[in-house]
């Protein structure tokens, strides 16, 4: 195990059960170094926020153990507050309350008093850009604002390790380039390491050093976001016929290079190519010879959400969309 | 209008199959009434003992009377929180948009609420029979107390109608209930008008529930007075909500 | 408890205070409703003081007490509807992710609520006197008045506060109002309970913990420094209290779950 104080994240077979449910999480390993930001990355209902809930100690573990920087999250759990801070799922602010309101009663409850509860209430202030609309009360912020906001209460204390559970879901472009890059700077400045969940791919493939992928509670591929797409090594290639007509026969030319896939361009066909068959060369020969004539051609390199297809069968985006329980459950843990 | 009844029809069966289906609706409105008549009867029979105090059916149809058209003014004030409900949810815009004519939405609140009272009242009557309530009047004295109260259920309603009507949301409750209760609370609730002293009696006096009151508690004694003057109130009661109620739909239908 | 303890259980009652403060539904209902109850009910009840035994000529003195009662009873679940939706909004979690003590959580709560109901309390003391009524008990009585409506408070706010952390369900709260309502009018809130006529109805009254809380009160407007009666008032608040706090302690740790 790592010296206690270096913030890492480490979990061994970590499960956790609900009372007449599934398992929420099912015997996840992980490791995330110190200073990385690593993406948690699934659908809705995969066991991301409830692996978050345990690693921040809301949850205990039902099998398993994990430390956080240093301190298992069973046994010490006071000691592993102390030492992070996390913006979970919901916002979780007091309309009432002011911006500043907010940190106030966030830096007493961390034990940060006086002159030092001001100086680092203006700094976070400041930071995230919250100064002229602190002492407006929340119910006026808008959403980007609140998770704003949310962010400067995760790091009030200084956390070593931060954890974000969907922290841009719902917000604009602007806001969530934003929190990005506030975060980066974060991992990169200050060393502080993140543990981000997240079903947005981009969100993982720009943010994290290292992505895990989460599926029914379980890590189905792990590792960054280029080797995870290099294992799969497939490109996809998209065509549009001029003629709606010769759809069928683009079809059909195009399966010879590999599997047809979904998700792409109304009109379009689109297949994965298969490492083995061809290159984009061979497929326009390949279709001029049948006389199709196309009136776009895109080539799309791999996404995480190939690498979750191959890994799971099912795409990353609308996966979770019949699996809405996680949320619920932990929701109201002590009335299952 | 047929097009008025068939979409008063299927406003009032929505309201009434969740009235019926759903405890959450069903209990308060059996409970409250019942609460309040098992209270002022059980706590304060005493007062029937007060110098002056001579209703000769005693304290259980006193109080009977009053429960009888509270509980009909407040049905018609539930059915007014759940206008704001469906004005909140979106199901209103729907209503609207389907129904050719929109006066049937308002019958169709109307006849639900008065389906909900005409369901509290026969509980609260049978309690209260069970609770040897004395009946001195006869058939048509009855008739014309159930008729007092059938009028102000619908009076009620029209009035919460027109406040959801307007303000469309439920935050609205208490400007729906609060006059409501000021008007039944403000009138001889605890003994006749005569034992009323000060402030209370001036404002009772002319407070147009006590009419109704009265003349509710001299039906149930079978010694009818203000009969008149308390069917002219409520006829005028219903008349001007109705407009409220009617003008607040024309004011809903042009927010969208 | 140390400093840094009471200093987060006052941060957290400030905090419950201030958001009352600023939700004007949260302050006025509870101030009005009562006192428009209290109204209605000395108006009237005057007659009922012309019954032989009826312990003072003055009904709004003998009503008084009621509005103490009530208006905890309101203020308490208003601001445990807030709790509720502490915990519906995760806003529970954010202060369980600090060191604070779960204890504390709960003790902030309850102080912040105790605060609210004795700035009710001396509104409503203001409006009896400039009604007319004196207490019996003099300014002593005025500040015992005020400790046991302290007492009161809390007992209320701790079923409350169990509500809230039971269900974390802010219907759950609110369908407690009803409930104590019940209690409320199924006591001696408009009748002495030796006047009480129906025996079924005295015999409810007199097992009613509240209407040993009105009788407290009561008794320090209407009849002096009457120890029985504010024995068993505080006996009845504090029994309340404990059970509550037990209750809600209890449902604490449940939700918490935290290690």
């Amino acid at each position: 195990m790592d010296a206690p104080h270096e913030n890492s994240i480490q979990a061994h077979a970590l499960v956790r059960e609900f009372k007449k449910g599934p398992r929420a999480v099912d015997g996840i390993d992980l490791h995330v170094d110190p200073g990385e930001i690593y993406g948690f990355l699934g659908p809705n209902g995969a066991g991301k926020s409830t692996t978050v809930h345990m690693l921040t100690t809301l949850l205990p573990p039902t099998a398993g153990t994990a430390t956080v920087a240093g301190y298992d999250v069973v046994k010490e759990g006071p000691r592993v507050r102390k030492v992070i801070g996390a913006a979970l799922q919901e916002a979780a602010l007091d309309p009432f309350l002011t911006g500043r309101e907010h940190l106030r009663l966030q830096t007493t409850m961390h034990g940060i008093t006086g002159e030092d509860r001001r100086l680092r209430s203006e700094e976070l202030l400041t930071r995230v850009g919250l100064t002229e609309a602190a002492d407006r009360k929340v119910k006026g912020y808008s959403g980007g604002m609140k998770r704003r906001l949310d962010l400067a209460l995760a790091l009030v204390h200084r956390p070593q390790v931060l954890f974000l559970d969907e922290p841009t879901t719902g917000l604009d472009v602007q806001s969530r380039t934003a929190l990005w890059v506030e975060v980066g700077r974060l991992a990169k400045e200050e060393g502080v390491t993140v543990f981000l969940t997240t079903q947005y791919l981009e969100e993982a493939d720009v943010l994290a050093d290292r992505v895990g992928i989460i599926d029914h509670g379980r890590i189905v591929a792990e590792g960054t976001p280029e080797k995870l797409k290099a294992e799969i090594a497939c490109s996809t290639v998209e065509a549009v016929p001029a003629s709606p007509g010769q759809r069928g026969v683009l079809a059909t030319v195009l399966e010879r290079f590999g599997a047809q896939t979904t998700g792409y361009g109304p009109g379009s066909v689109a297949v994965q190519l298969s490492s083995s068959n061809g290159n984009l060369a061979d497929i326009v020969r390949a279709l001029d010879a049948e006389g199709v004539i196309l009136s776009q051609l895109q080539i799309h390199e791999p996404t995480l959400d190939d690498v979750f297809l191959a890994k799971t069968g099912r795409h990353l985006e609308g996966a979770g969309d019949e699996e809405e329980q996680e949320s619920e459950q932990i929701a109201q843990p002590a009335s299952v | 209008m047929s097009d008025v009844l068939a979409v008063a029809r299927g406003v009032s069966w929505r309201v009434l199959h969740m009235f019926f289906t759903s405890p959450a609706f069903l209990l308060p409105s059996l409970a409250f009434p019942l609460f309040f008549f098992t209270a002022f009867v059980g706590g304060l029979s005493r007062i029937s003992q007060v110098p002056g105090f001579d209703f000769p059916s005693g304290y259980t149809a006193f109080q009977f009377v009053f429960v009888l058209l509270q509980s009909a003014a407040f049905a018609g004030v539930f059915t007014g929180f759940g206008i704001a409900r469906d004005f909140e949810s979106g199901f209103m815009r729907r209503l609207m948009l389907a129904a050719p004519n929109r006066s049937g939405i308002l019958l169709g609140y109307v006849v639900s609420a008065l389906v909900r009272w005409l369901t509290v009242a026969s509980v609260v009557t049978v309690v209260a029979l069970l609770a040897q309530m004395n009946i001195g009047g006869n058939g048509i004295d009855l008739f014309g107390l159930y008729a007092l109260a059938l009028l102000l259920n619908l009076a009620g309603t029209l009035w919460a109608t027109g406040v959801a009507m307007r303000l469309r949301t439920q935050q609205a409750a208490p400007v729906m209930q609060m006059p409501v209760f000021l008007l039944l609370f403000f009138a001889p609730v605890y003994v006749p008008l005569g034992l009323l002293q000060g402030w209370i009696h001036a404002v009772a006096s002319v407070n147009p529930i006590t009419a109704l009151l009265e003349a509710g508690r001299g039906f149930i004694s079978g010694s009818p007075e203000l009969t008149v003057a308390a069917f002219a109130i409520a006829v005028g009661l219903i008349a001007g909500f109705a407009a409220w109620a009617f003008r607040g739909l024309k004011r809903a239908e042009a927010a969208g | 408890m140390t400093a840094t303890a009471l200093t987060q259980t006052a941060a957290l009652g400030g905090r419950a205070v201030i958001r009352t403060a600023r939700q004007p539904a949260n302050v006025i209902f509870p101030l009005v409703f009562p006192m428009l109850l209290f109204a209605v009910n000395a108006g009237g009840l005057k007659a009922a003081t012309q019954l032989p035994g009826f312990p003072t000529d003055s009904f709004v003195a003998f009503a008084l007490a009621v509005p103490f009662v009530q208006g905890a009873l309101l203020a308490t679940i208003n601001a445990n509807v807030e709790f509720a939706r502490d915990i519906q909004t995760g806003f529970l979690n954010r202060l369980a992710l600090t060191p604070v003590r779960g204890i504390v959580l709960l003790l902030g709560q309850l102080g912040g609520l105790m605060t609210i109901a004795v700035v009710q309390a001396v509104f409503y003391l203001a409006v009896g006197l400039a009604f007319g009524v004196r207490l019996e008990s003099g300014f002593g009585g005025a500040a015992m008045l005020l400790l046991l409506e302290v007492v009161i408070a809390l007992g209320f706010a701790a079923l409350g506060s169990w509500a809230a952390l039971r269900t974390g369900s802010t219907e759950a709260v609110q369908g407690l109002f009803p409930v104590f309502f019940v209690f409320l009018f199924l006591s001696s809130i408009n009748m002495p309970r030796n006047l009480i006529e129906a025996d079924w109805f005295r015999w409810i009254a007199t097992i009613n913990p509240v209407s040993y809380l009105i009788e407290a009160v009561r008794s320090l407007v209407i009849e002096g420094w009457n120890w029985e009666a504010l024995g068993l008032g505080f006996a009845a608040a504090g029994g309340l209290s404990i059970v509550g706090f037990v209750l809600a302690t209890h449902a604490l740790w449940r939700r918490l779950e935290r290690t």
